[in-house]
């Protein structure tokens, strides 16, 4: 018993008061391109990426494909490109995602009525993996612990699908995981959403021209989130979920 | 150049292929000398105008010797299956089979590990074990559990409560790794290997790197790898931390769940404040290895003393809780002999008695400066191994500090040599172990006579030990499985790749 008091002593207040406020020091987060000019015929970046993440004229890095390795930044002999601490990465618009000079920042996400009414107040999650490196897992995994505790907003992750409001995709869809994914999808009630986590959820990401890949499911079922990294920094999840559903501090 | 002991550089030209016939006698030979069959895995390939199996065998020896057997077969040919006599060879020779259609013959159950190739949504094709009888009924779990975790599908096969015999499929995380490692330059697939198994990318990445550096003759600073063990060590501890996290929640010892989870955050938060990611990403690359500045030094130090006291704190909570003593003690074994005839490897094998660790045995620069101590357990159940974990994070502290406090090494990151148009070593086969949090992760990389990559083997330490889960269950209560699986806490997608 006295132990345990003192445990809880020198565990103290561990939560993060406003998550997204929070400064995850050191973080590789959002990518910055400068106005500098390329040397000619360079495409040393274009190489470097892993995931072709980057096209040219003018550099744009497209953050669902993006794994936020750093391997471009070093190899500019411009300079061009760094990365800072943002991890504001989430959008509802496929397209928004992509970063260039003239295009700094991921636009806002726009507050969804529907949802906030609907969900803004409890939303039930059900995870699945496909394919997924148990990166994007272990971060699904630390929403919940004493730090982020998404709980707190009425945000969960449930285990069936039958109590379920969505799903949270990880992964770039294994073929093998492809019927599962499906029937998990088809258990959860109207209305529900889905949200990709991970570039591998948005793009495929590193696996993307993988044969073992099939990502038919997400031709049928938009998402209504996308939240990039690799794996997601449960900061950017967090503040993507708020700000979709209108949850103030 | 030997970059660490526990890389291994053959030179083929010197060694041809023998028959699938005498490569399997030689293996026995080996084996009944009491080696320790570290990986067997084959390439098909055409040669000739004919196709054929290349297969490769790597043991080690008592002494702590690498060697390697090849043999070849032409398509449509057999050989006698290793697994009759030495159950050590079961995963390999399946998996051998499933990718190259070699057949070991008498092998007592061919089955698929990972339903690959044309095999990909054809779980159904191969059955389960079937027991008989009245008072038989089956459980299936999976692909989809309960919690945030990766799919596998658990076949349980009961008496009543107990679990006569459970039956592991996986396969559903299978992303085609192998293949996608061929299609980069090879000296530039550091951000690919992060995302095999996305909880182990410090261990990946680091025998990657080694195998290349060893192939392209890279020279490497003995710092740039004391920086790679640094970073290794704090992935032991964050993992141990997650999977003790995990024991706690499993058995409702909430406080456990509660302070374990805030105690891995400060260590992956100070791995993210050196490398700018929380599992390790971009720390490690060919040739290099970010750097610690002294305010990161000192950073690191008060981090793993700050988190030295507090682990010590709650894991004297955990053990003395007598709900936890309940549920753990006695429950799943693995006896030494087990572990030993299925070959199992890593924190689960020592949990067992085992005494095998590749950073005690094939130490290399990194381990011969500052050597790691060999933890064992005796009683092999769940117990046993959260108590290795427990032990083993203590000791991956008590190393690093070691290490970050000797002022005499300068671990700020010296200049990187550039690697990306390093050519590799003709017709050479390069194979490393590093010692991850589950065990060796083991890299096989061969080259061609233009020195391009043939072959990008990858084993994770799960793939052997998830037949030591399935062992673990029998005649145990099938409510007991969650926390068996969670003391194993195996890798799905590194099974899978």
């Amino acid at each position: 018993m006295i132990k345990s008091i003192l445990v809880r002593k020198s565990q103290g207040s561990q939560y993060i008061p406003d998550l997204r406020a929070a400064n995850p020091i050191g973080f590789r987060g959002k990518p910055v391109i400068s106005e500098a000019a390329c040397a000619n015929g360079c495409n040393a970046c274009l190489a470097a990426c892993p995931s072709r993440a980057i096209t040219l004229d003018p550099v744009r890095i497209d953050m669902g494909r993006c794994v936020l390795c750093g391997d471009c930044e070093p190899v500019c002999p411009s300079e061009k490109l760094s990365f800072n601490n943002d991890f504001k990465l989430a959008s509802t618009d496929r397209d928004a995602l992509t970063i260039s000079s003239a295009h700094p920042d991921i636009d806002p996400i726009k507050v969804s009525e529907a949802l906030h009414k609907r969900f803004g107040r409890s939303l039930k999650l059900r995870s699945v993996s496909a394919g997924g490196c148990n990166g994007c897992e272990m971060e699904i995994n630390a929403l919940s612990n004493v730090n982020f505790d998404l709980g707190r907003y009425g945000i969960d992750m449930v285990a069936s699908p039958r109590h379920a409001d969505g799903l949270v995709l990880s992964g770039p869809i294994s073929r093998n995981m492809a019927d599962a994914l499906q029937i998990a999808w088809d258990a959860i009630p109207e209305p529900k959403l889905v949200i990709a986590v991970g570039a591998c959820a948005i793009s495929g990401g590193i696996f993307a021209e993988c044969n073992e890949v099939d990502r038919t499911f997400l031709d049928k079922f938009k998402p209504a989130l996308y939240i990039p990294g690799c794996p997601t920094h449960p900061l950017s999840f967090i503040s993507g979920i708020l700000d979709l559903l209108g949850i103030a501090d | 150049m030997k970059t660490s002991k526990a890389v291994l550089i053959a030179d083929l030209r010197s060694s041809p292929p023998k028959s699938s016939y005498e490569f399997s006698h030689r293996c026995a030979d080996s084996l009944d000398a009491g080696d320790h069959l570290i990986t067997l895995f084959g390439r098909h390939e055409k040669s000739n105008r004919h196709w054929g199996t290349i297969v490769t065998a790597v043991f080690q020896t008592a002494a702590g010797e690498l060697k390697v057997f090849r043999g070849q077969a032409e398509d449509g040919k057999h050989y006698p299956s290793l697994t009759h006599t030495y159950p050590v060879a079961q995963i390999f020779e399946r998996e051998l089979w499933e990718q190259t259609g070699l057949q070991p013959d008498g092998h007592p159950w061919l089955k698929p590990v990972r339903f690959e190739g044309e095999r990909q949504q054809r779980m159904t094709d191969y059955p389960f074990f079937k027991v008989r009888g009245r008072e038989v009924h089956e459980v299936g779990v999976g692909p989809i559990h309960a919690g945030v975790i990766e799919p596998g599908h658990f076949r349980f096969m009961c008496l009543g409560e107990k679990v006569h015999h459970l039956e592991i499929q996986l396969g559903y995380q299978h992303r085609g790794v192998e293949a996608l490692l061929l299609r980069r330059p090879p000296m530039a697939l550091a951000s690919t290997v992060e995302s095999i198994c996305g909880d182990s990318s410090v261990a990946y990445t680091w025998g990657y790197c080694a195998a290349v550096e060893a192939l392209s003759n890279l020279p490497v600073s003995l710092e740039t790898d004391l920086l790679r063990g640094i970073a290794l060590e704090m992935e032991r501890i964050a993992m141990h931390v997650a999977t003790l996290n995990g024991l706690a929640t499993d058995v409702a010892f909430l406080q456990g769940g509660g302070t374990y989870g805030r105690l891995r955050t400060a260590i992956i938060n100070a791995t993210q404040r050196v490398c700018g990611n929380r599992f390790g990403r971009g720390w490690l690359r060919p040739g290099r290895a970010r750097g610690l500045t002294e305010v990161l030094r000192q950073d690191l130090i008060q981090t793993l003393t700050a988190f030295a006291r507090d682990f010590t704190e709650i894991n004297e909570l955990m053990l003395a809780s007598l709900s936890v003593k309940a549920r753990f003690h006695g429950t799943g074994i693995v006896s030494t002999k087990t572990a030993q005839e299925l070959g199992l490897v890593g924190v689960v094998a020592r949990a067992s008695g085992v005494e095998i660790d590749t950073r005690v045995q094939l130490p290399g620069r990194v381990y011969e400066r500052f050597p790691a101590e060999l933890i064992t357990e005796s009683s092999g159940d769940c117990w046993a191994r959260m108590k290795q974990r427990m032990r083993e994070a203590d000791a991956s502290v008590q190393w690093l500090l070691k290490v970050l406090e000797d002022t005499a090494l300068d671990l700020s990151g010296s200049a990187a040599p550039d690697a990306l148009g390093k050519p590799l070593a003709p017709e050479t086969l390069c194979l490393s172990l590093i010692e991850g949090t589950r065990g060796p992760v083991v890299q096989v990389l061969e080259t061609s006579s233009q020195g391009q990559l043939l072959h990008y083997k990858v084993q994770d330490p799960s793939l052997p030990n998830w037949f030591g889960l399935a062992m673990a269950l029998r005649d145990n209560d099938i409510s007991d499985f969650p926390i068996c699986n969670k003391s194993f806490d195996l890798s799905y997608c590194g099974n899978d790749l």
